[in-house]
């Protein structure tokens, strides 16, 4: 594209963005995933007595995991990428999320 | 104070051995508050992540994360930095490849929830420019904005939280976080799009980035870019 | 004196502020005559909190409470950390400010607690130093809030009442007296919470805390945790009834941080605490 062509496609872009912007303003593809109002507090309360989660802990690294993912993940099926490789990562990549 | 912490941290060994004998149990309230509240501050952070593995599983991973990362400052609302990376290598989630990047995400949004208040641009700035002024001007982006890319569909498992009719397609996506307001907003950008935006928020002016990105429109982006408030200033010194 | 030309908080009852009370309080807050901050949720560039916080400030007066300096803490002060409090304090310019004689800090991290520290010279000396860097700092008078506790020290060899006795007389602080603390602590360690108070140096209460607390129901014996969670528990507010013929009356503020309910409960407590006051 030559330079005049340039500079008059981008100043075009500009002004029908701007004269653009008073009817879509309201009509935006947009949406509040969910509020984040309360995102980490700091408070001094104090948490649950002497039994809960502070005083047992899942030995991650000692092979006592046993926990599989069960959230809405199990809801999301997603296809093979489109480059071949599972959606579950490839055995390389696998291996090497082991922990060391 | 060190065995203190690490008799916090390690539900197995002893309590400190200065703590009075009949007191020794309690030692178990403040075990309690430390992972306990570090926990619900990660819950409050991550979501969507939360409910992607469920509450079993985050609180337990939760648990790993917290005493391998402790916050570095009080600052609860800037804890969990580490998350994308931990769950990189987190092994028992290696099935969800896609976690790391959303729980960037969920940082990004609380970045900018948190972030300094600005002025939008006024349209009217870049309509006053000369079209030869235009080629050389780069948009400064609001510190509340936040641009996130994935391979994965991060905004379309975002939206599905919780509504599992919805189904995301395997493909990649480009986030845009603005915050008109106070509420940070997400906007999926189209793909062929995404390369401009991106290219823009790295500080190209726009004649330049527009010409790299010939396959993207260059109106639909100053659109959104201009009535999300994701801009602020322009610059037009900054490639000369 | 540094402070004789500031502000000081109305004898009047105050709630600790959360952001989903916000538009309540400006509409109509009722009994509630001040208000309390938690310091380290005011330290972010922008956004929401630091906007409701301007708004509130025009209208009420503000204690700035910190939760994670870690006064108790073995290491130097988070000189980060103080920078941040002097510069919300700076803008704000608090009518308090007021944080715990514990810890939440150590070398790895920040652990998110109040921590409990044995009472000895040696702690004293270290708490002592730290208040008078704050207070330095800040440029004002601070005050300290007696701790919750759950367990003891061998190596104490203070009551809690004279290690914050001494550290008024060597620091020129004054004291943030939790009464529900009191209560926990008394329970928990099997000691006389009114006796607590007679030997508290009442003189230098500049602010008196109330909250909920929740009893652990798997414990014996007795356990009591200051949950935050709840309405202030009646036996509670008969210590602050008899620890206001000691002190006189004083800044009085309402704690809610967990399971927070709507603003009219918080308004009602409110309320009772008043009704204390002129009683």
């Amino acid at each position: 594209m030559s330079t005049t062509l340039k500079t008059l496609a981008v100043a075009s872009a500009v002004a029908t963005a701007v004269s653009g912007l008073a009817h879509t303003a309201s009509a935006q593809t947009n949406e509040k995933c969910y509020g984040v109002s309360l995102a980490g507090e700091n408070d001094c309360a104090a948490g649950p007595g002497t039994t809960c989660a502070g005083t047992s802990t899942v030995d991650y690294q000692g092979n006592a995991w046993t926990l599989v993912p069960a959230g809405t993940c199990t809801e999301i099926e997603l296809p093979t990428m489109a480059d071949g490789s599972e959606r579950t990562g490839s055995l390389e990549e696998l291996e090497r999320d082991l922990p060391a | 104070m060190t065995s203190f912490v690490s008799a916090l941290l390690h539900p197995g060994s002893a309590p400190p051995s200065d703590i009075s004998a009949a007191t020794r149990d309690r030692f178990d309230v403040y075990r309690n508050n430390v992972a306990v509240s570090l926990t619900e501050a990660l819950e409050t952070a991550f979501p969507v992540v939360r409910s992607l593995v469920g509450d079993t599983f985050f609180k337990a991973m939760a648990g790993v994360f917290l005493r391998c990362h402790l916050p570095g400052d009080p600052r609860l609302a800037l804890y969990g930095r580490e998350m994308p990376a931990f769950l990189e290598t987190f092994a028992p989630a290696k099935d969800l490849p896609y976690l790391p990047d959303i729980a960037r995400l969920e940082q990004a949004l609380r970045e900018s929830y948190h972030a300094a208040d600005a002025v939008p641009l006024d349209p009217a700035k870049l309509m006053a420019l000369t079209e030869e002024d235009l080629l050389e001007t780069s948009l400064i982006f609001a510190p509340a904005t936040r641009l996130r890319r994935s391979k994965w569909p991060i905004h379309s498992i975002c939206k599905a939280r919780g509504d599992t009719t919805l189904k995301p397609q395997m493909t990649a996506e480009t986030v845009l976080i603005t915050r008109p307001g106070y509420d940070p907003r997400m906007t999926l950008i189209a793909p062929k799009n995404a390369g401009l935006v991106d290219a823009l928020y790295r500080g190209q002016p726009l004649g330049q980035a527009a010409s790299t990105h010939p396959e993207a429109d260059l109106s639909d982006v100053l659109g959104i870019l201009l009535g999300q408030g994701a801009v602020t200033i322009l610059d037009r010194k900054a490639n000369e | 004196m540094l402070d004789t030309l500031r502000k000081t908080l109305p004898n009047q009852a105050g709630i600790g502020f959360k952001s989903q009370h916000f538009q309540d309080l400006l509409d109509d807050p009722g009994p509630v005559a001040w208000l309390e901050i938690h310091a380290e949720n005011y330290m972010g560039d922008g956004g929401r909190p630091l906007a409701q916080l301007r708004e509130l400030r025009a209208r009420f007066p503000i204690s700035v409470h910190g939760v994670g300096l870690s006064i108790g803490g073995e290491n130097p002060l988070d000189r980060d950390h103080l920078a941040r409090l002097k510069h919300l304090c700076t803008w704000l310019e608090p009518e308090s400010f007021s944080e715990h004689l514990a810890w939440s800090t150590h070398d790895t991290g920040y652990l998110n607690d109040l921590l409990p520290l044995p009472y000895n010279e040696e702690t004293l000396t270290r708490v002592a130093s730290h208040i008078d860097q704050v207070q330095e700092t800040l440029g004002r008078r601070m005050l300290l809030e007696n701790p919750s506790s759950y367990l003891s020290f061998d190596s104490s060899t203070l009551s809690e009442t004279e290690f914050l006795k001494e550290l008024t007389s060597r620091t020129g602080c004054g004291l943030l007296l939790d009464v529900n603390n009191v209560f926990i602590s008394a329970a928990n360690l099997e000691t006389e919470p009114q006796a607590y108070i007679d030997a508290f140096p009442t003189d230098s209460v500049g602010e008196i805390h109330l909250g909920g607390h929740d009893e652990d129901e798997a414990s014996t014996p007795r356990l009591l945790i200051d949950s935050h969670a709840k309405p202030v528990a009646d036996p509670v507010w008969d210590l602050l009834s008899y620890t206001l013929t000691q002190t006189g009356p004083a800044p009085l503020l309402i704690e809610w941080d967990t399971d927070v309910p709507p603003f009219a409960v918080l308004r009602n407590e409110a309320a009772r605490a008043e009704v204390a006051l002129t009683a």
